[in-house]
């Protein structure tokens, strides 16, 4: 099978270009906004890792090494199209147009950092594995039968192909042929488990095949690659050619989140090595390049501007109100139950009628 | 003035037949989801009729996969329509429980408000109907205790049709859980027009003095059997509601007829550890404790597996043991 699903790359790890012809669509200006996004994404990453060292946000789940995968995949989307992201796809959200500042307060634990701007479709965070695939299949079957040409995009892990929502919603998009992306990210684990205790199959893509779907394995640390392979998937989606699964494989560099331990589990010697090899940053650094086109000023210039768009959106999220208490109780059902409502008053009695 | 209503003898299984085809009609976004739901008109012929008349693409003959069914609704929910999925029983619901509890109940809180969730759960539940292993379930506790879910039980033909419209027509996840035993045990007058009862009211299904029955599905059949007996044979006045929604509970009624009988018995299908009429006995606590003259007594299932059907009668709370309790309740 592993041969039936090459790992398909645009620019390879060295940064030369494998396929010239598609090349002439990405202009130089097109990388460069790659480039953009993945840095801004990293920078922000790293500071999160240090600020939940710090005790100033919760429990971070961090997404190092897979810029590449995710900023590809989110610039083919397009106004009012729909993202299904899970716990680590930031840079995919941010990049979608989620906020900093809300992506801080989600890991602050607070309730508006899971929504995105009025006007763009991206579903809070699905933290039990797989269980949003089938609703990006229920998202897109509704764009269809508004007769839109809108689509859904949903991310997930490796492990999340074991789970049957992984099946059910493969299945499903199939069935009724919704214009949904699958995009998984292989990134070899799933907490500790890699992903040759996940699967017997050699690949995540050729599980597209039991379902007659569009399928294909990419390298996800192009992200040139992965923003055409997206592309495309986008296209057939929206021209009403169905479902597509893209297997992108890729590395995590860090832990599974700031509460794990990687060395429990495997040899973290081998992210250093990435990071020097196939990183996605640097394939681009690579290219740009080789085309003549890097400026070191350039990328000074971008970093001086992401540093202070971080330490802006951190100021706000610091000096965010505190939750009001009411959060809890006016989004349960549009009217709270009675149930609620006397809760709520034996609350606020005990409180001193304090509402936060 | 009074304007004669149209109305025709229904089964529940009409009415909840009548409901769907009035909310298909009224409403272009509604759409039914479920397996065998289309071409079939479902096992029970619940869907009959409807996917002939408002096509394929609204009565969805799904895979068989209840939590695909589930995470798909709740797509298409969010994404602007009204699904009503059907369970083909109860006892199948398990593989979409995570769909429900993490995402269905919980979508309007975790974005404030800007995705949600209207959708309605429709399922075939309990005993008493011979069905095969795992098809009579009665967990309708697993959801009164699931915060973000309505959960409405109707026994009969007219209150099938009023819930169901209001279910489907309510902005927030509703579990619409269908009595097997009703289906076809009773016909009732129903409007042929359309008409809604609001979630969370009880129906009184007989007046009395001496003693309040409270039950809910199936077991107002039972029910309304043991009490026309204890009131030829012991003379005890019956007072019966019918819950008709598990969550919210209709805390007014249950309060007014306590207060008025001064006893009570709750009768309940389920398994009676955790259950539903524990919430009822905790209502009464609350609202009417210095009003009770005897303890409260409950009726329910054996706190054992569902059985096969060889076992059903010995497991299903009977006549006999509702008799007993209430006599015990009175005479106290
Ligand atoms: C249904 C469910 N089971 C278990 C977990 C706990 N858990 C969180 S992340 C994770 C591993 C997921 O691995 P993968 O799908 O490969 O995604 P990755 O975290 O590598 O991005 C597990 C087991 C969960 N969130 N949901």
């Amino acid at each position: 099978m592993i041969n039936d699903f090459p790992m398909q790359q645009l620019i390879d790890q060295d940064g030369n270009v494998l396929d010239h012809e598609r090349m002439q669509e990405i202009s130089i200006e097109k990388v460069k906004d790659m480039y953009y996004f993945m840095h801004r994404a990293r920078l922000l990453d790293k500071k999160c890792v240090n600020l939940q060292r710090q005790g100033r946000i919760g429990t971070y789940v961090q997404y190092e090494g897979q810029e590449g995968a995710q900023v590809g995949s989110a610039l083919a989307l397009e106004e009012g199209d729909w993202m299904f992201p899970t716990y680590r796809d930031h840079a995919a959200t941010l990049t979608y147009g989620q906020t900093m500042k809300n992506l801080l307060l989600n890991w602050r634990g607070r309730i508006e950092g899971g929504i995105a701007p009025e006007g763009i479709h991206i579903f809070p965070p699905a933290v039990p594995i797989a269980s949003q695939l089938p609703q990006a299949a229920g998202a897109a079957l509704a764009e269809k039968k508004k007769g839109t040409d809108r689509v859904s995009l949903v991310y997930f892990g490796d492990g999340a192909t074991s789970e049957g929502d992984f099946h059910e919603g493969l299945n499903f998009a199939s069935v009724f042929q919704t214009p949904t992306v699958f995009f998984n990210q292989n990134n070899g684990y799933a907490i500790s488990v890699p992903v040759e205790k996940q699967m017997n199959s050699e690949t995540i893509a050729q599980k597209g095949l039991g379902y007659d779907m569009n399928c294909l394995r990419i390298d996800g640390n192009d992200v040139i690659g992965v923003y055409c392979a997206v592309k495309d998937a986008v296209h057939k989606a929206r021209s009403g050619a169905g479902p597509t699964l893209i297997e992108a494989v890729t590395w995590r560099y860090g832990a599974h989140t700031t509460a794990d331990d990687p060395s429990k589990y495997r040899d973290q010697s081998e992210s250093e090595v990435r990071r020097q090899t196939t990183d996605p940053l640097l394939r681009v650094e690579k290219y740009l390049k080789a085309q003549d086109a890097w400026q070191e000023q350039w990328k000074q210039e971008i970093e001086a501007q992401i540093e202070s768009e971080i330490e802006t959106a951190l100021e706000e999220m610091e000096s965010y109100p505190e939750p009001e208490m009411n959060q809890l109780f006016d989004y349960v059902f549009e009217t709270p139950t009675w149930t609620i409502q006397q809760q709520i008053d034996e609350h606020l009695a005990v409180k001193g009628g304090k509402t936060s | 003035m009074s304007v004669a209503v149209e109305t025709k003898k229904l089964t529940m299984i009409q009415g909840i037949n009548d409901a769907l085809s009035t909310a298909l009609n009224e409403d272009e976004r509604t759409l039914i989801l479920g397996e065998d739901v289309g071409v079939n008109g479902g096992v029970f012929r619940a869907t009959e009729g409807l996917q002939e008349k408002y096509g394929s693409g609204r009565v969805i003959d799904t895979p068989l996969a209840e939590s695909g069914i589930m995470g798909t609704s709740i797509g298409l929910a969010a994404n602007g329509f009204r699904p009503i999925a059907e369970m083909q029983f109860l006892g199948f619901v398990y593989p979409a429980f995570n769909q429900i509890m993490t995402h269905a109940t919980r979508l309007r809180q975790r974005t404030l408000g800007r995705y949600t969730s209207p959708l309605v759960i429709r399922a075939p539940y309990g005993a008493g109907v011979r069905a095969p292993e795992i098809h009579s379930d009665s967990v309708e506790a697993l959801f009164t205790h699931m915060p973000g879910i309505k959960v409405v039980v109707p026994s009969n033909a007219y209150d099938a049709k009023g819930l169901l419209l209001e279910s489907i027509a309510d902005p927030d996840p509703v579990i619409f859980l269908e009595p097997m035993r009703c289906y076809r045990s009773s016909k009732t007058e129903v409007p042929e027009e359309k008409y809604k009862i609001e979630l969370g009211k009880a129906a009184t299904l007989k007046e009395g003095e001496d003693v309040s029955i409270f039950t809910w599905g199936a077991m107002t059949i039972e029910t309304m059997k043991a009490v026309e007996q204890l009131e030829a044979e012991k003379e005890i006045s019956c007072e019966v509601i019918d819950l008709r929604t598990l969550y919210p509970l209709d805390r007014d009624a249950i309060a007014a007829s306590v207060q008025k009988t001064t006893r009570a018995v709750v009768v309940q299908e389920a398994p009676l550890t955790g259950g539903v009429s524990s919430e009822v006995l905790s209502v009464i606590q609350d609202t009417s404790f210095l009003y009770l003259r005897s303890p409260v007594k409950q009726v329910g299932g054996l706190d054992v597996p569902v059985p096969v059907y060889s076992l059903e009668n010995e497991y299903l709370p009977s006549v006999d043991k509702i008799k007993y309790a209430v006599e015990q309740t009175v005479s106290f």
